[in-house]
Parts: C-alpha cells; sequence; structure tokens
C-alpha cells in the first residue's frame, strides 16, 4: 500500500503522470489506427449483415469502456469515501464525462446498426434501457458535482450517487441473459468461448484497448487540470481572506 | 476501531443492502421486464386479450409463405412449441427462415398471430461469408 500512498498526494500525481501522459496518447494512437485498419479492411464483411456489422467495431468497445469506467469511478468513490484520498476524488470526477461520451457512443452506433438489422432504430428492451439508465447517472453525476459548490460536500454527494448507480452494472451484463431481449448475447465474454471468428475479434479487441488507452489519456489530461485548478481556487481563496 | 474502518464498514454494509433491495425488485418484477414472450409462454399462461404483446423466436424452416405482395405468413418455434404469425408490411433484411425474429401484434380468433410489426433477432455469431458457403457444403448448416 505504501507504494499507492503515494499517488494520494496530488503533486506527486502531477510529476509522475507527466512523464506518462506521451506515452499513453502514442499508444492510443497506435492502436487506435491499426484497429480501424484492421476493422475497416481487413477483416471480412459479416455473412448475412454485411458491412454494416462493421459498426460493432466502434459499438462493442464503447459500451464494454463505458461500463469499465463506471467501475472505475465507482471504485475511486469509494476509496474517497473511505480513505479520504484527494486524488481518487479527482479522478471519479475526471471520468464521469468520458464515460458518459462513451456511454451515448454506444447507443448512438447501436441505434444506426439497429435500424438496417433489426427493422428499428430504438426498443424497450431490458439491455438498451439499462444503457440507457446508465447514460442519465452520467449526466446526473454531472450535474450533481457542478450544482455543489463545496469541494467536500460535493465529492460525498458524487461518491455516494456512483456507488448507488453501479447496481446498475451487474444488470446490464447480465441484461440479456436474465430477460428475453431484442439484443443478443455476449459474443466475446461468454461461456464456451467466443462466438466470432479471429479475423473479426482482432480488430474488435485492439479498438477496446485503443479506446481504454484513450480513456487513460483523457483522464490523466483532466485530473491534471482539475488539480491545478483546485490550487488555483484554494490560492484565490486564501488570498482573499488576506 | 480507526474512522477509516468504520466508513468502510458503512459503504460496504450499504452496498450489501443496496445490492440485495435490487435484487428484491428485480425478482418482483421478473417477467415484467421481458421484451418477448416465447410461443412456450403464450400456451402457458393464454395471450393476453385486447393487448398488443411481443413473441419471439426462431422462424420455422420452411413455414415462410408469400400469400401476396407484401403479405407474408410464417410460423415461430422455440423448438418445443409453435405459433402461426401472419403480417402485412415490410419484412427487415435479415428476417429468414432458421433465424430469430420479434413479432408485435395480437392473437385473433383462429388463434393466428397478427404482426404489427416484425424485427429481426441477430444471435451472437458473427462470421464471414466463406465460413456460411464452407458450412453448406459439409451440411452443418442450420440456416438456409
Amino acid at each position: 500500500m505504501a507504494g499507492l500512498h503515494r499517488f494520494a498526494n496530488p503533486g506527486t500525481f502531477v510529476r509522475i503522470s507527466a512523464k506518462v501522459l506521451p506515452w499513453l496518447a502514442g499508444l492510443t494512437a497506435i492502436l487506435i489506427g491499426v484497429g480501424l485498419y484492421q476493422a475497416l479492411l481487413v477483416a471480412p464483411p459479416e455473412a448475412y449483415q454485411g458491412n454494416v456489422a462493421r459498426i460493432m467495431y466502434l459499438h462493442v468497445p464503447s459500451a464494454w469502456n463505458a461500463m469499465m469506467i463506471y467501475g472505475a469511478m465507482a471504485v475511486a468513490s469509494a476509496t474517497w469515501l473511505i480513505w479520504k484520498h484527494p486524488v481518487a476524488d479527482v479522478a471519479a470526477q475526471a471520468s464521469a464525462p468520458i464515460g458518459a461520451m462513451f456511454t451515448l457512443t454506444a447507443l448512438l452506433t447501436g441505434s444506426l446498426w439497429g435500424k438496417p438489422t433489426w427493422g428499428t432504430f430504438w426498443v424497450w428492451d431490458a439491455r438498451i434501457t439499462s444503457v440507457t439508465i446508465m447514460l442519465f447517472i452520467y449526466f446526473g453525476y454531472i450535474a450533481l458535482r457542478a450544482a455543489i459548490e463545496d469541494g467536500e460536500r460535493s465529492a460525498k454527494a458524487g461518491a455516494i450517487l456512483a456507488l448507488v448507480g453501479s447496481v446498475n452494472l451487474p444488470i446490464i451484463h447480465y441484461s440479456v441473459v436474465w430477460w428475453n431481449t431484442l439484443h443478443q448475447p455476449a459474443s466475446v465474454l461468454r461461456a464456451g468461448g467466443p462466438a466470432i471468428v479471429a479475423s473479426m475479434l482482432v480488430p474488435l479487441l485492439l479498438l477496446a484497448c485503443g479506446f481504454t488507452t484513450y480513456y487513460l489519456t483523457l483522464l490523466i489530461w483532466r485530473m491534471q487540470r482539475e488539480i491545478v485548478g483546485r490550487r488555483v481556487r484554494s490560492l484565490r481563496v486564501l488570498q482573499a481572506q488576506g | 476501531m480507526t474512522r477509516k474502518r468504520q466508513r468502510m464498514i458503512y459503504v460496504v454494509a450499504g452496498m450489501v443492502a443496496l445490492g440485495f433491495a435490487t435484487g428484491l425488485v428485480l425478482f418482483s418484477l421478473g417477467d415484467n421486464l421481458v421484451f418477448f414472450y416465447s410461443p412456450t409462454d403464450v400456451l402457458q399462461k393464454g395471450a393476453p386479450a385486447n393487448r398488443t404483446f411481443r413473441i419471439g423466436g426462431l422462424v420455422e424452416m420452411g413455414s415462410v409463405e408469400h400469400v401476396a405482395a407484401d403479405q407474408v405468413r410464417f410460423v415461430v418455434t422455440d423448438t418445443a412449441n409453435t405459433m402461426k404469425v401472419s403480417y402485412q408490411g415490410v419484412l427487415p433484411s435479415l428476417f429468414r427462415e432458421g433465424q430469430g425474429v420479434v413479432a408485435e401484434g395480437r392473437v385473433d380468433a383462429a388463434g393466428v398471430f397478427v404482426a404489427q410489426q416484425v424485427l429481426a433477432k441477430h444471435d451472437e455469431t458473427y462470421m464471414p461469408p466463406e465460413v456460411v458457403d464452407a458450412l453448406k457444403k459439409s451440411g452443418e448448416w442450420r440456416g438456409n
């Protein structure tokens, strides 16, 4: 734990993360570049859907990352509630808009795929509804954090909302198993191995990793700005108090 | 007990209580959260009268019958039970025998499900056209 405690110091975090940031950004560019090339030009069209199936190369990595980021936000929130590490709160707050963006991307690409394959842009089945709820929890979290000016109270309210909303994560994952849905069951994370050929799985995993490093890049950049911003705000308060 | 430990217990206890409450809600909602019923569900529980609902399953092999230009009849099966469906309108491009389908409508006096909307349900398998050709050649293919 001693190693982790070092990162709880905002100054140490800014110093170390500044060194990591360019490498993460470079890795993101490579993963997304190679992934998109594989997805659009190398991978075969799907037997029934044809080229429309290529939407999944954006849809699935977005949906996975939207859920993973929510999980990260919930863990950071619990860490802040229990140990009061200021960096954990900054991480949770900085994650929310990125997670909301991925959730929105998953819903929009899914809708665009749904029209030519299912025959409809939208249905209220358990999977789509639970993901839409996650999007609105993200929005609620962002609004709540912005509405409370006092840093400590804002962090506490946000952390509780993030933890309450995390019950939705297993519901999203198992929605296609527990109930009849129009959305298909999982193709990759399923018992008995992936039901998708390797030539389609490779670009999918490359893009999933690329989206994750993209999240980490944005996260660190946003956290650095937030830490500096908080320092400036507290200096202003000190100055005003004379 | 340190304050950190106390806070940890609060957080864990809160999450356990919340998870339990959510589980109870989902359990009591049960069947109300399904998007469609299978032919077996309809047979066991009876079709709701005066109300549209959705049935889903696979389009039975060899059952699709084009009665008129935009009028089609087919049979939905869940491999245990079947239901006759009649539909007037445009079918989604993924609609085919042996594939998943979800139809919304109601049951008429003759026991036929009259659909207002038919949606195709894609399954979780993703494969290139060559694999389908190979499966057809080897006789392993179960679609059309």
